[in-house]
């Protein structure tokens, strides 16, 4: 029973008193001074899926708003208050919205300034959701659901961009690439998993794949976690499409293109969106032969940007693999930041309405200043990549690219 | 309909698939199946033998077949001291006990594998991991096919201890009569510190399989666990034969399901089996009634 426990000999009361009469000491006491004129911090939640089938992502998220943090710190804090610091408050939300919520509550409870989560987009609508019981400024790094911002939530921001945003983007880059190569490119399958991003983005596609003349003549979602891909890639090979397009976590990315290269399946070309691993400098360094050719769109920093390039060097200097959760989650801290900045106080209210007027562009990615409408940043978008002798080129928009595509796949 | 062309390989792939999960279950068979230790870390000491496997290979160049030579024995140790210094002791003999403490030592585990490995996913790359044998018309990737051997191997192994040596029958008469076999000398500690170190020792030799077709995280015993008392009950409790055609069994099941029903639904065969076979054979397919 708790009320018999006691510690080393002291009992609770006793503990108590003796905790309570000390803060009272040091606390009216000269000692502290210099603390006291310290600008109190400003505490920043960084809700991620650490543990669970995502956790890769989530840690590299985690990775990267602390980044953020320490290089806000290092750089004065935030000046407009005195160079207050950012005090990271880390909670792991194990791929669960439910948990996600709880740890938004507790944080609220601890009197949180702010929060970035929840790289999900089931995990982001429902700590958004929480969030806006107590007016706290949540910024999504990387949940792409447009739900997450079409529920007129005033607390919610998102800095990257979303699905609907990034399947048009997709496809119209889609039939640019094959127009240009003499439209090798009729049908497609569609491979996702089965949580809010892959279902939303598969029926986006699904619905504008047509449009462009591309034939959807299979779509097949699976499992997290999906322990064996062969059983899909037979499918793929029965219907032999001239693309497959896969939306799926990084783990089942990987998975399904190796399957496919053990089984012999080359489609004209495999064109992800919101890949898991077709943008990881992991998978291509891991499988460089896999990983070749395969296009993706997805989320990327501008590579003609010094800021980015900078940054990329910073966190490879400190042995991160540089995936967009990193640079995602990077900008979403930043973002936040730059808001406290210029409301110049924690004030919830202040922190909205500079989060909601924000023209911030130290970025590094190709969207441009921030122009925020409903929540949504109006700027972001994905970019086409492809893997090209073992490493990452950007090959759409124009202004931005880096190589020019590969299509169809060289046998 | 093109689900009937590939018919005879998602079979295949199936049987293939299920020899690698009757590989994770063989160990559980023996711990759970005959002395009835519902082992819940026995996905996280599958995960901490894939880790073991990968650092094999990735630090001293170790191939993941070589490592056979090294993990089984490892995981021995391993299983060996958690039964007798943690396990047995926590527990007093009590198997709710055994339940929580196994199922805390998974949690301890899991977390100082993210600790100290991190979240990423790490993989084994051979020459040979995109290699296939044409059967039938079917592509079969030649580390699964090893791994079926292997299973096969190891379920023969496990049966001949069990029922050719003084091991196998102090195992056989403890797991029975555990009184009795203390009074006519049977060191039980030591047996059930054996018994539970040659259960995580198969576990030691299916990482050596699994990891050329499969990948290492923390949480990846999670996918597995389940599967595995599944497989056990299906089975019959401590039939090692019988966790190796529940394997492939199940490993059909959950072929065919995903080609008929989709990747998402196939898997609800696997558990629809589980609750038949408790309803109408809870002795599984080759246990015997007590």
């Amino acid at each position: 029973m708790a009320n018999k426990r006691k510690t080393n000999g002291l009992t609770k009361r006793n503990f108590m008193a003796a905790a309570g009469a000390t803060a009272l000491v040091t606390g009216v006491s000269g000692f502290p001074a210099v603390l006291r004129a310290q600008p109190a911090s400003i505490k920043v939640g960084l809700i991620h899926p650490v543990t669970g089938f995502i956790a890769f992502s989530g840690t590299q998220c985690r990775e990267g708003g602390l980044l953020a943090i320490e290089d806000i710190n290092a750089a004065g804090g935030i000046k407009s208050m005195g160079g207050a610091k950012l005090e990271p408050v880390l909670a792991d939300s194990q791929g669960k919205p439910e948990i996600g919520a709880a740890e938004v509550a507790k944080m609220v409870e601890g009197g949180i300034d702010g929060i970035v989560a929840g790289y999900s987009s089931a995990i982001s609508l429902a700590t958004t959701q929480e969030a806006a019981k107590s007016n706290t400024p949540h910024v999504v790094d990387v949940g792409v659901s447009d739900k997450i911002v079409q529920r007129d939530l005033k607390n919610t921001f998102r800095f990257g961009p979303g699905y609907g945003v990034i399947a048009k983007f997709a496809v119209d880059n889609l039939d640019k690439i094959n127009k240009a190569a003499g439209s090798p490119a009729k049908t497609a399958m569609i491979i996702h998993e089965e949580s809010l991003f892959g279902t939303g983005t598969a029926g986006l596609l699904q619905k504008e794949l047509p449009n462009i003349g591309i034939e959807v003549v299979e779509v097949i979602k699976h499992a997290n976690p999906t322990r064996d891909f062969t059983n899909i890639v037979l499918q793929i090979k029965a219907k032999n499409p001239d693309i497959v397009i896969p939306a799926n976590y990084f783990n089942e990315y990987v998975l399904l293109a190796r399957t496919m290269r053990q089984q012999k399946v080359q489609p004209k070309g495999i064109y992800s969106v919101l890949g898991g691993a077709a943008s990881s400098y992991k998978f291509v360094k891991e499988f460089p032969e896999a990983a070749n050719y395969i296009m993706d769109c997805n989320h990327w920093f501008n590579p003609k940007s010094d800021i980015a390039q900078k940054r990329k060097a910073e966190a490879e200097a400190m042995g991160l693999i540089y995936t967009y959760e990193v640079f995602l989650t990077y900008n979403a801290v930043a973002f936040l930041a730059d808001a406290i900045e210029r409301a110049g106080s924690t004030d919830k209210d202040a922190v909205i309405a500079a989060l909601g007027n924000s023209t911030w562009d130290k970025h590094g990615m190709p969207y441009g200043p921030t122009k925020i409408v409903g929540g949504q940043n109006q700027g972001a978008q994905p970019v086409n990549t492809q893997v090209l002798d073992g490493d990452i080129e950007v090959i759409f928009p124009e202004e931005f690219a880096s190589a020019a595509p590969v299509f169809p796949m060289p046998s | 309909m093109s689900e009937f062309s590939i018919l005879l390989p998602s079979l295949l792939n199936g049987i293939t698939t299920g020899a690698l999960y009757a590989l994770v279950a063989l160990g559980l068979t023996l711990i759970y199946g005959v002395l009835h230790i519902i082992n819940f870390a026995h996905g996280s000491l599958l995960m901490l033998a894939l880790y073991g496997v990968y650092f094999l290979a990735a630090g001293f160049g170790i191939d993941p077949y070589q490592a056979l030579l090294v993990m089984p024995a490892s995981m021995f140790a391993v299983g060996y001291l958690l039964q007798r210094f943690i396990i047995g002791k926590a527990s007093h003999g009590r198997d709710e006990n055994i339940l929580l403490v196994t199922l805390g030592l998974s949690i301890v585990i899991e977390n100082l594998a993210i600790f100290f490995f991190r979240s990423d996913t790490r993989i084994v790359d051979t020459p040979w991991s995109f290699e296939t044998v044409e059967f039938l018309g079917a592509f079969l990737p030649v580390p699964k096919v090893i791994a079926f051997f292997g299973a096969l191997a190891t379920a023969a192994a496990l049966w001949a201890l069990m029922t050719r040596t003084d091991l196998g029958r102090a195992i056989r008469a403890v797991a029975k009569e555990r009184k009795g076999a203390r009074l006519v000398g049977i060191d039980v500690d030591h047996v059930f510190a054996m018994s539970f170190g040659i259960g995580i020792a198969c576990l030691g030799i299916a990482a050596c399989l699994l990891m050329p077709s499969y990948y290492v995280t923390p949480q990846v015993g999670h996918g597995f666990v389940l599967i595995a008392f599944t497989i056990v009950v299906l089975g019959g409790m401590g039939s090692f034969v019988g966790a190796l055609i529940g394997g492939l069994i199940i490993g059909v099941v959950e072929s065919l399901g995903g080609l008929f029903l989709g990747e998402s639904l196939g898997q609800i065969g696997i558990f629809a089996i589980f609750i038949l076979i408790l309803l109408f054979r809870p002795t599984g397919l080759l246990g015997h009634k007590v």
